[in-house]
C-alpha cells in the first residue's frame, strides 16, 4: 500500500491575473473606491500577491492604497508544541492603520489559523475601521469561524493533499497546483 | 533553526552560524520595540527568572524588558532581600524556585563558572548575565549586533578593547564572540590590567593607547573596575586617566568612520571623556537599545526545542 501522489495544474499566470484582476474590482465595489484602503500581505506569499493587488488598483482608481506585509511567526499557536524555532522575518507596516479599510492578503486559506495570527498582530499596530481578506485559493477545511471576504478560486482538497503556489517574485513562474493523494477525507 | 545549545553560557565556542543566528533574529526583533503596542504574544508559556547575585541596571532591566516585550512571565530575585542572607544556599535557591514551575533562568553571579554549575544541576535553560571575571555574552552579542547594525558586517573590521582586560567579562565575550566571526581584535591597558591568556587568545595586545588605536574602526572603551582596585595594580586613578583615558584628541588615531562603544556603567573622566561620551560618533545609548532586542532574540531561539533536530 502506498499514497500516489499525482500534480494537478490549477492555475497558471494568466489564470491568476485574472482572478487578481477581478478581486481588485471586488475590492474597489466593495470600499466604494481606494481613498480609506490599506492592503497588507501575510509573507512570504501573500506579501507579493498584495503588492500586485496595489498595482492593480492603481491602474484602476490612480491612487495607491499603502502596501505592508506581516511576519505572522511571533504569533503562531503552536509556539508550545514545535520543537524547532522557524525563523523570523519582518513585519513591515510603515503607515498609520487606524480607520483604515484594511484587506489583508493570503495564497491559501486553509486551516484558518494564519489568519488568526495575523489578525492579532494587526491589532497590535492600532485600530483599523475594518479588515477584509482576501485571498487566491480557498481549500477548506476550516479550524476556526474565519472566512474569506474575496477569493481567486474555491478548490475542493483532501486533508494531506498540498496546494503549491508558485509566484514569479519568489519562485520564477505563476502557477498553482494541487498535489493529489489518494486516500483521506473530501469535505 | 534551534541553537546547539540548550544555555547561553558563554561565547567561547558558540559556532559562527549560531552567532549569526542570533543577530539575524535580533534584527527582526528589533521592529517589535518600535511598534506602539511593544509586546508580541510569543513565550506565554515561559516563566523567566532573574537571579541577580550582583548589582545591576542596564542588564537586568534589559533582560526584564525583553521577557515582556515577548510576553514571558518574569520574577526578579535579589540578593540583599531573598533567604539567601539566612544562609541558604545557591543550588537550594534555585531548586526551590525551580520547584514553583520556571523554564528559564537568567543568572548574574561574582563568581566565575557559575551559571555552568547551576546549568548542570537543574531542568531550565541558563542564560549567562555576567559570570565573575569570566563572560558576559549577551553583552559581547549587543555590541557585535551594534557593529554589525553600523557597518554592515564585522568582518572587515578592526577593534581595539581598552582598559580593566583582566577583571571584564564583556572583554572575553567581545574577543571570543568577534574572533568566531573572524574580526581583527585588539586589546590594550597597563600590563597589570592584562591577564596572561590574551596573548594565547591569537589576538593583538598594547600597552600604549596611540599605538592600539591606530588604524582601528570601534573602541570598546572597558569599566575600570574601581571595586577590583585593591590589589594594588594601578597607581592611581589619574595616572590611569593619563595614560589611556579616551579623549577627543585620541580619537584622531582611529579610521575616519570610526565607532565609540562602552558597556556602561561609566565613569566619566577615568576611562572616557564626557565629550566623547556624548559625541556624534558614540553609539553607548544605541548598544542599549540594542541589548533588548538582543535579548529578545536569545530568549526566543532558546525556548524552541531543546535539543538537536536532525
Amino acid at each position: 500500500m502506498g499514497f500516489c501522489m499525482a500534480d494537478t495544474k490549477i492555475m497558471d499566470a494568466k489564470g491568476i491575473s485574472r482572478s487578481l484582476e477581478r478581486m481588485a474590482h471586488e475590492i474597489l465595489e466593495t470600499n466604494q473606491g481606494a481613498a480609506d484602503l490599506a492592503i497588507i500581505g501575510v509573507r512570504t506569499r501573500g506579501a507579493y500577491l498584495a503588492e500586485r493587488l496595489v498595482k492593480m488598483i492603481k491602474r484602476i482608481e490612480k491612487i495607491a492604497p499603502p502596501v505592508g506585509a506581516v511576519d505572522i511567526t511571533m504569533y503562531r499557536d503552536d509556539v508550545q508544541i514545535r520543537l524547532e524555532q522557524p525563523i523570523i522575518q519582518n513585519t513591515d507596516i510603515e503607515f498609520s492603520i487606524d480607520d483604515k479599510n484594511v484587506i489583508l492578503v493570503d495564497d491559501v486559506l486553509y486551516t484558518g489559523r494564519t489568519v488568526r495570527a495575523a489578525l492579532n498582530e494587526i491589532a497590535d499596530y492600532g485600530r483599523p475601521r475594518c479588515i477584509q481578506l482576501a485571498v487566491l485559493i480557498d481549500r477548506g477545511h476550516r479550524e476556526l469561524p474565519i472566512r474569506a471576504d474575496y477569493v481567486g478560486i474555491q478548490l475542493q482538497t483532501f486533508h494531506g493533499e498540498n496546494v503549491i503556489v508558485k509566484l514569479k517574485e519568489k519562485d520564477g513562474e505563476d502557477s498553482v497546483i494541487l498535489q493529489q493523494m489518494n486516500g483521506g477525507k473530501k469535505k | 533553526m534551534n541553537l546547539k545549545s540548550p544555555h547561553l553560557l558563554q561565547l567561547e565556542g558558540v559556532p559562527a552560524e549560531d552567532i549569526n543566528l542570533i543577530l539575524d533574529t535580533a534584527v527582526t526583533l528589533k521592529e517589535i520595540l518600535d511598534r506602539p503596542i511593544k509586546k508580541v504574544p510569543t513565550l506565554r508559556h515561559i516563566t523567566v527568572l532573574n537571579l541577580f547575585f550582583e548589582p545591576s541596571t542596564r542588564t537586568k532591566i534589559s533582560f526584564e524588558l525583553a521577557e515582556k516585550r515577548l510576553s514571558a512571565d518574569s520574577v526578579s530575585f535579589a540578593k540583599a532581600t531573598s533567604a539567601v542572607v539566612k544562609g541558604e544556599t545557591l543550588l537550594d535557591t534555585i531548586w526551590n524556585i525551580e520547584a514553583m514551575k520556571i523554564d528559564m533562568i537568567v543568572i548574574r553571579h561574582s563568581v566565575s563558572g557559575t551559571p555552568h554549575f547551576v546549568a548542570r544541576n537543574c531542568d531550565s535553560n541558563v542564560i549567562n548575565a555576567g559570570d565573575g571575571t569570566h563572560e558576559h555574552p549577551s553583552q559581547g552579542l549587543l555590541d557585535m549586533f551594534t557593529m554589525r547594525e553600523k557597518y554592515g558586517k564585522i568582518k572587515d573590521l578592526r577593534v581595539v578593547i581598552v582598559g580593566d582586560v583582566k577583571h571584564s567579562r564583556v572583554a572575553r565575550s567581545n574577543i571570543w564572540g568577534l574572533k568566531t566571526l573572524g574580526t581583527s581584535v585588539a586589546v590594550c591597558g597597563p600590563s597589570t590590567l592584562l591577564p596572561f591568556e590574551v596573548e594565547q587568545m591569537g589576538i593583538d595586545v598594547y600597552t600604549k593607547i596611540e599605538e592600539a588605536l591606530e588604524g582601528a574602526d570601534v573602541v570598546n572603551v572597558l569599566r575600570l573596575q574601581k571595586e577590583r582596585q585593591s590589589a594594588g595594580l594601578l597607581p592611581s586613578l589619574r595616572e590611569y586617566s593619563n595614560n589611556f583615558c579616551i579623549t577627543k584628541e585620541r580619537l584622531k588615531y582611529l579610521n575616519k568612520n570610526y565607532t565609540v562603544m562602552h558597556p556602561g556603567p561609566m565613569n566619566r573622566g577615568t576611562e572616557i571623556s564626557s565629550e566623547v561620551a556624548d559625541g556624534p560618533d558614540s553609539v553607548i545609548l544605541p548598544q542599549v537599545t540594542n541589548g533588548v532586542a538582543v535579548r529578545m532574540a536569545v530568549l526566543y531561539l532558546l525556548s524552541g526545542g531543546v535539543g538537536k533536530i536532525e
